[in-house]
């Protein structure tokens, strides 16, 4: 059986015409590099825009947006992409955008499509919340499966690495650029924000979304809303979100995702309560103001999956007999 | 060579190319004619976010008269999830089933001449949907919770009231190390004496099975719900048909 299969795939090789095929076959295998397009948005601080859209082959997983800002003291950026292939090219991107060695990463949350990229850099420059840290080390297999099974050859080489280096001040300077680091939660359990004072960017993590329809898989959408109450009342000039363009208001980003939250959560509680299964709960119209958001319909039925089996069982009485 | 031809007709071509598509259609259809049918209604979520817990409704509402609904995923190692006879009930299941990994999972509705009706879809999932370990069984609270029923009835259309359920059960699938198969095997309905529906249910049914179901029922009346496991444990709860 084996000498035939070998047969049959020495012939399928042979019967390849030598030109046209050659190209197709290294469009497939050569197409595996990211592109990294920094864009700038204010002095000294660039976005690498995510695509918005979920997780595919096609993107390479790379969907979140990442942030340059260049200091005196050396290059710092905001998240560190999906794979260690982007990690990669992102750190070469970056040092030859800045003309500066990167000397700090910051890793907003737990989420791979932020954290999985860090293990091209080395571990003491990589900073992130406690609780970033303890979320990395209890789901990051988890999240490292499921990413290999969504994007196989663009994960190569990735392996599950914590950030070395655990956020226990409110700023940080790097030769006079001063971040301020706020740990607030509601995305997941540890979110990191940062403030760029020099410029008034506020790095919002996936604390923001914009015109991209929130992901709510470890959400706590009370706390998320305490958040964003708190990144309302700073002083920022413009927002760089977790997913989506830039936001030059600083404002809308903010209220796009709170609009999003509150109606998702008004919504699932009138669903459960109306007698709709969580098929029919994510179908439900999303409203005009709301339909902007990109993924709309697929991020409301993650959120359906999220959260309806704990709603049904808080909102519908009990009936048995006991 | 002298092996005997199976004594059917051949079924229509499987448009999922499913590789287990006609054993399935044997054991389940046997010799009866079976048609893929796109106003069978068949709805999911684009994405099995929870490859646990995916919910999947099966309308066959407007087709005729509707004896049996089936609901099935071909790669599952337990392929089926619920049989259902709509006895006195407009033909409406929705459930939420377990997912081993990416499968067609399919609705199918036999009318009353015996044909059955198809529809179906393939689904990406993640892998371990029926040999992961129950939520409740990790947690360790799950004969705390076991039977506990949670529901209510809404009113519905043409007759029908719309009742929704939820029974606390493990629905352990005999996949999982030192954990043996167990799950709820049998659902009725009934008001008064008249049975309005029954359920025949396997382990690839979720964790905490959920239920949406269209029984007749006239306001105010009795709708009464049994199950029963494989345990031989019994669990039953009543709701009261709303005004429609």
């Amino acid at each position: 059986m084996i000498l035939s299969r070998r047969a049959v795939l020495g012939g399928l090789i042979a019967s390849i015409p030598a030109t046209a095929p050659a190209i197709a076959m290294g469009a497939t295998f050569a197409a595996l590099n990211y592109p990294i397009t920094p864009v700038a948005i204010a002095d000294g601080v660039w976005m690498v825009a995510g695509a918005d859209e979920p997780i595919r082959r096609d993107n390479g997983g790379a969907i979140a947006n990442i942030t340059i800002i260049d200091t005196p003291a050396g290059t710092v950026l905001v998240d560190s992409g999906p794979s260690l292939r982007y990690g990669e090219a992102l750190k070469a991107a970056a040092e030859q955008l800045t003309g500066r060695k990167v000397i700090r990463v910051y890793i907003t949350h737990l989420h791979p499509d932020h954290a999985m990229g860090l293990g091209a850099f080395p571990q003491e420059i990589v900073a992130a919340l406690p609780g970033t840290i303890a979320d990395i080390q209890r789901d990051g297999q988890g999240f490292s499966d499921g990413m290999y099974r969504l994007l196989d050859d663009w994960m190569r080489g990735t392996d599950l690495k914590l950030p070395g280096l655990p956020i226990r001040t409110e700023s940080e300077s790097f030769g006079g650029r001063t971040l301020r680091l706020m740990a607030l939660s509601g995305h997941s359990s540890a979110d990191l924000a940062i403030l760029d004072e020099h410029t008034g960017t506020l790095i919002g993590g996936d604390l923001l979304f914009h015109r991209r329809a929130p992901a709510t898989p470890t959400a706590d959408l009370a706390r998320w809303r305490e958040s964003l109450g708190m990144l309302d009342r700073l002083l920022h000039k413009s927002a760089v979100p977790g997913h989506g363009p830039f936001d030059p208001s600083g404002r809308e980003a903010i209220a796009q995702t709170r609009d999003w939250i509150d109606w998702l959560d008004q919504s699932l509680t009138d669903a459960v309560r109306s007698g709709l299964d969580m098929v029919e709960a994510g179908e439900m119209a999303i409203p005009a103001p709301l339909s902007v958001m990109a993924a709309g319909r697929y991020e409301l039925q993650r959120s359906v999956s999220h959260f309806y089996p704990a709603l049904e069982g808080r909102l519908l009485p009990r009936i048995d007999k006991v | 060579m002298t092996q005997q031809a199976p004594s059917v007709t051949a079924y229509p071509v499987d448009p999922l190319g499913s590789p287990m598509w006609e054993a399935h259609a044997r054991t389940l259809f046997e010799d009866h004619p079976v048609r893929f049918e796109p106003a069978l209604k068949l709805s999911m979520p684009q994405i099995a976010e929870d490859q646990h817990r995916f919910p999947v409704a099966l309308d066959a509402r407007g087709l005729g008269e509707v004896k049996r609904m089936v609901i099935f995923a071909d790669l599952n190692p337990i392929p089926l999830a619920a049989d259902y006879r709509p006895l006195a009930a407009a033909p409406y299941l929705a459930i939420r089933i377990k997912l081993d990994q990416r499968t067609p999972v399919r609705g199918a509705a036999q009318l009353a001449d015996g044909s059955w009706l198809v529809s179906g879809a393939w689904v990406d999932a993640a892998g371990g949907g029926c040999s992961a370990p129950p939520v409740s069984r990790v947690r360790g609270d799950w004969a705390q919770h076991l039977g506990e029923i949670h529901g209510g009835a809404w009113p519905g259309d043409a007759g029908a009231t719309r009742l929704r359920f939820v029974i606390r059960h493990p629905m352990d699938t005999g996949f999982v190390a030192n954990i043996p198969t167990y799950n709820i095997e049998t659902l009725s309905i009934s008001s008064a004496d008249k049975v309005l529906g029954t359920m025949e249910i396997w382990a690839a049914m979720s964790e905490d099975p959920a239920f949406t179901l269209m029984p007749m029922a006239a306001t105010g009346a009795t709708l009464s719900i049994a199950a029963h496991d494989t345990n031989g444990r019994d669990y039953t709860a009543s709701v009261t048909a709303p005004a429609s």
